[in-house]
């Protein structure tokens, strides 16, 4: 169990990113954090990374207080991040230096396998095109098992053709490891096809508003009319956070809310 | 030594199109650099043979590769080559020494920077030569205000180069970095090492050229070897084949010690799509 209890973060400028975001996240569960920019997706994420420290609050993975990089914890970002030095191999195993050897180049194998680009090991990340290169940072943040994997809008730069590709991918390697999954994303279409559970968020200052429980089977097809439901109710929240928030105040939520 | 060897890799893409490559292959692209300079010195050879010219302030390729010839039978040509070379690789070493020691500093703990960099960045809008006089003054006329010399040159370009490389690292891969938890110096061993790399032997590259650029200078300042000796030798005897063939041995001494800087360091920065290998 992921827990984020009354999380804030404050910038040095006054900039409030968050503000009192409670959540629990069961483990194993994917949580897609959908809204616009500027309400503290990013933030959320980096707090949970331990690359930034709340001003506020408190995050724990298994009762376990996480106050910065935790062995548990992966992050995959926007851009890939590979390091240009080394090879598409070297940037799978950066993570896992401390291993022996063997089972280094084992594990590898295996997520390069997994991710499809076994045959593209020995390549430099610039020979790659960018959905391959976002798949070899999946590969890096997998290859580690974290408990909890965190990505924050990985998808965004690349065509739709592409993003279902990385989608199936990405989902192959969570049925292998089954870690929680925090995605950011701006993409409604991206939720449904990944989630177990949609959080929209609204901004000044970044908060949690609405939560969509998407009980729908895998593998999901996005013209059923279930998929279709998911969307309908994700782009209603995402149309109430828009708006101010006591007029929006669905009466069932009124009063505080914890996810 | 040419002027092109200190500038930076900043040499354009090849923009050619597929045919002209075609037509000008790899070898075809050399031939064509050396037509001007065999054009011009084929006419020269024959305007001086014909007595159309005298050649005497310009000698004729000729003479010059006479001149060339003698003093590298007599051996004489490889002590001042020794000398040189010697005098080059001192400074270098100190220079470019103190210069990563000092730019990794200044760069990485900013109290030091704040502390230091503006009197050498003072000190850097000083032209080397005149520091020569006051060497000449402390270390007398010997190899120490030659190698003094030679080192400053090198000192500013490296300290530059690689105090700006570590200041310019990406964060976002610092992150990365961090995101698996790399201690202090594993972070500068596997990131901020191989990332400052390539703009340090870029450094490195201007370091060397302005090595050679200093070491004319002190030799010109008084020596009693060295490719520079040459060249004061054959103004005060009068002979200008003398001075063309220094010149065309400090081009060939520059160019093959660049041309072993960057084969040494190739293998280092292996990854980089850049255009290393043409220049």
């Amino acid at each position: 169990m992921l827990n984020l209890q009354s999380l804030s973060k404050t910038y040095a400028d006054g900039t409030r990113a968050l503000a009192g975001i409670d959540l629990a996240v069961p483990n194993a569960e994917i949580v897609a954090l959908i809204g616009g920019s500027g309400c503290g997706k990013t933030t959320l994420l980096r707090l949970i990374a331990g690359l930034d420290r709340p001003s506020a609050g408190s995050i724990a993975l298994d009762g376990e207080p996480i106050t910065g990089p935790h062995p548990g914890v992966g992050l995959v970002f926007q851009e890939s991040r590979l390091l240009p030095w080394l090879d598409v191999a070297g940037n799978v195993g950066f993570g896992i230096g401390d291993l022996p050897r063997r089972e280094r180049a084992e594990r590898v194998a295996h997520a390069l396998e997994r991710v499809g680009l076994a045959e593209h090991a020995g390549r430099w990340p610039r020979e790659l095109s960018g959905g391959q290169q976002q798949r070899v940072s999946i590969a890096r943040a997998f290859v580690a098992n974290p408990r909890v994997l965190l990505l924050d809008e990985p998808f965004s730069a690349l065509d739709a053709f592409t993003r279902k590709d990385l989608h199936r991918h990405l989902l192959a390697l969570w049925e292998e490891v089954r870690p929680t999954v925090l995605i950011v994303t701006h993409d409604v279409a991206e939720a449904v096809a990944l989630a177990d559970r949609a959080i929209v968020m609204r901004p000044k200052p970044g908060r949690l508003d609405e939560s969509i429980a998407l009980d729908l089977r895998r593998p999901r097809d996005p013209a059923a009319p279930t998929s279709e439901a998911a969307t309908r109710k994700i782009l209603g929240a995402l149309d109430r956070s828009l708006r101010p928030r006591e007029a929006s105040r669905a009466p069932e939520l009124a009063g505080g809310s914890s996810f | 030594m040419s002027g092109s060897t200190v500038l930076p890799d900043t040499a354009p893409a090849d923009t050619a199109s597929p045919r002209r490559a075609a037509l000008l292959g790899g070898g075809g692209r050399a031939a064509l650099g050396l037509l001007l300079p065999v054009i011009l010195a084929g006419a020269w050879e024959i305007a001086v043979a014909s007595g159309l010219a005298t050649g005497r302030l310009l000698p004729p390729p000729s003479r010059i590769g006479a001149a060339l010839w003698s003093l590298a039978a007599s051996g004489e040509l490889w002590m001042h080559v020794e000398a040189t070379l010697i005098r080059v690789g001192l400074g270098f070493a100190f220079g470019a020494g103190a210069g990563i020691l000092i730019g990794t500093l200044t760069a990485t703990l900013p109290a030091l920077r704040w502390l230091v960099d503006p009197s050498l960045q003072a000190l850097r809008a000083v032209p080397s030569l005149a520091w020569v006089p006051l060497f000449i003054l402390w270390f007398g006329i010997l190899e120490t205000p030659k190698v003094a010399l030679i080192a400053v040159g090198v000192f500013f370009p490296v300290y530059v180069g690689v105090a700006g490389a570590i200041a310019s690292v990406d964060r976002k891969l610092i992150e990365v970095g961090r995101i698996f938890r790399l201690s202090k110096l594993a972070l500068a061993r596997r990131i901020l090492l191989p990332a400052v790399l390539p703009a340090t032997l870029t450094a490195l590259r201007t370091g060397l050229g302005l090595g050679f650029l200093f070491v004319v200078a002190a030799e010109l300042m008084g020596a009693s070897e060295g490719l520079g000796y040459l060249l004061v030798d054959g103004q005060q005897f009068s002979k200008p084949d003398q001075i063309l063939a220094a010149i065309i041995c400090f081009a060939i001494v520059g160019k093959l010690a660049d041309t072993a800087l960057v084969a040494l360091t190739t293998p280092l920065v292996r990854w980089q799509d850049t255009a290393r290998e043409t220049l």
